[in-house]
């Protein structure tokens, strides 16, 4: 809770512990989109912060009100604008839930493989965003920023063949996916994945063995396992906490279940072992969507007929919470429906909501420049913040 | 720390019937027990993960608020939910019992117009501070004028 006492600027001459207010962005090249952080500080430490978020708010609830079931899916795609295919998901799992509308296997498959992709391309653009941030301390910068973006540019690539589209995809539909896979796009997966896993090596190899890596990720930021429940943060940083918590393993969906993959925790809480989780969960999905296409059943990608008219899909009276491990943690949608073509009211559960609201929490007590790498490493799209 | 039987427990406390069978439960609780509901939840029911607090506007009916906790270590979850009654815009805060509430508490006087009394900070959170009515409430048209203009 940011200290309302700590915000005003004593002046208390230059002994050395004055307070001076400074604004971090909202136009600032760490802050990932815009992000404002009112920083107090006592020289170069932080000793309150006021983090200011809105600036991309579009309210996407009220526009998910005024939108049917068949509209929505390819709006809901612009809440995390970095992993798409997360909060397609989850909105279309929430009417399926209320509407107890059946999805083939098929169908199940390819959104397993969709959203796996989407994580790998996600924690690319994390990684690559992340180590720029940082900068200088690692050789230049730009470096690994750029090997990240070539890798992530083959995984767009693989979604354009699939979708068309290379950032918003309007994938997943209500009742199944819109599209299957086309000719050839399988054996171009698996060649695509091959050669990210041997790059990621070479990434860890870079990193792990930087002094300055080290310095600036080790003990910094730490989130200790209470406070990481107790605000609700989810994915990669709940799980840097030292909590098992993973909801493809707890709350199965989607046929995760009949995967084999390992929930990689640490116990950390500093920014390394956020780092280390997700290299880990980059070689997991690569795992995990080999095995998809290895098993991938014949048959329907959907369990409905294909869209005709925007207020096709009719859903009944009720009310269900679905939620997906998204690239960032828990993305839920909370859907009450009242048997109309339009849900009666949708409530998103943003995992970088959550996440970045432990700021205040674990940013007092560091230097300015910490803010940056803890701020990469919590890895908010603000998109997903502001909704 | 997971109660064997969680929906005795509510019982025995607080004489409710929770809906739903473990490991998902949903509980009304009526206004005046919020705070202590949470309380209970977090020490005797082992639910430390806030998930998300939210409100809905059901019109003459007036706002229900709701919110979601869970207990990651054995696997139960809960929605808390109580409803405000026609007109009536006051909730107690969960700030001091959880500290995810701050946000979300925020959030939802933001868009709906709840005010949470206890919170240490009630201020707009998504929307600029001079902004005029609540967005997510059902009298809140979609194409409302703002004056000047935003």
């Amino acid at each position: 809770m940011p200290d309302l006492e700590a915000r005003k600027v004593i002046e208390l001459g230059y002994a050395g512990n004055e307070r001076l207010v400074m604004n971090m962005g909202p136009q600032h090249p760490s802050a990932h989109g815009v992000f404002r952080a009112i920083l107090t500080l006592e020289g170069e430490t932080i000793v309150a912060v006021d983090a200011v978020i809105g600036y991309l708010h579009r309210c996407h609830e009220k526009l998910g009100e005024t939108l049917t079931y068949v509209q929505y899916p390819s709006i809901a795609s612009k809440t995390d604008y970095v992993a798409a295919m997360t909060s397609e998901l989850a909105y279309v799992l929430a009417a399926e839930k209320i509407g107890q509308i059946e999805v083939p296997k098929r169908a199940q498959y390819l959104r397993v493989i969709a959203a796996e992709l989407q994580r790998i391309a996600s924690h690319c653009l994390w990684l690559g965003t992340w180590c720029m941030d940082m900068g200088g301390a690692l050789g230049g910068g730009a470096t690994l920023f750029l090997y990240c973006f070539r890798e992530r540019e083959t995984l767009l690539d693989l979604f354009e063949a699939l979708t068309g589209a290379r950032l918003l995809y309007g994938f997943h539909q209500v009742g199944g996916t819109r599209y299957d896979l086309p000719a050839g796009w399988a054996e171009r997966c698996r060649s695509t994945v091959d050669l990210i896993e041997k790059r990621i090596d070479e990434y860890e190899a870079m990193l792990e063995g930087n002094a300055f890596f080290l310095a600036r990720t080790r003990g910094v930021g730490v989130i200790s396992r209470e406070l990481a429940q107790e605000v609700g943060v989810s994915g990669p940083l709940i799980r840097g906490s030292g909590v098992a918590y993973d909801i493809r393993r707890v709350a199965p969906y989607s046929s995760y279940e009949a995967f084999d993959f390992k929930v990689p925790v640490e116990t950390g809480g500093d920014c390394w072992a956020r780092y280390r989780v997700r290299m880990v969960e980059f070689r997991e999905s690569i795992g995990i969507v080999r095995q998809a296409l290895e098993g991938l059943p014949p048959g329907p990608i959907s369990s409905r007929p294909g869209v005709k008219s925007v207020g096709q899909v009719r859903i009944g009276k009720g009310e269900a919470y679905a939620r997906v491990e998204g690239p960032r943690g828990e993305v839920g949608c909370y859907l009450v429906a009242d048997g109309s073509a339009k849900p009666y009211r949708m409530k998103w559960r943003g995992a970088s909501f959550s996440n970045l609201a432990v700021l205040p929490h674990i940013v007092p007590g560091h230097k300015v420049a910490d803010v940056v790498a803890i701020m990469g490493s919590v890895d908010p799209v603000f998109g997903e913040v502001d909704r | 720390m997971g109660a064997a039987d969680p929906r005795a427990l509510v019982r025995d406390r607080f004489g409710l019937d929770a809906g739903g069978a473990p490991p998902r439960l949903s509980v009304e609780v009526p206004l005046d027990r919020w705070v202590d509901f949470a309380r209970f939840a977090k020490h005797d029911l082992g639910c430390h993960y806030f998930s998300f607090l939210t409100a809905v506007d059901w019109k003459e009916q007036g706002l229900e608020v709701l919110y979601r906790i869970e207990n990651l270590d054995d696997h139960l979850d809960i929605t808390v939910r109580t409803k405000l009654g026609p007109d009536a815009v006051r909730c107690p805060s969960l700030t001091d019992v959880y500290r995810g509430a701050d946000w979300m508490e925020r959030e939802c006087y933001d868009m709906f117009g709840i005010t949470f009394d206890g919170h240490p900070d009630l201020r707009r959170i998504l929307l600029a501070q001079d902004w005029d009515g609540h967005p997510l409430r059902k009298a809140y048209a979609v194409d409302t004028p703002h004056a000047p203009y935003r």
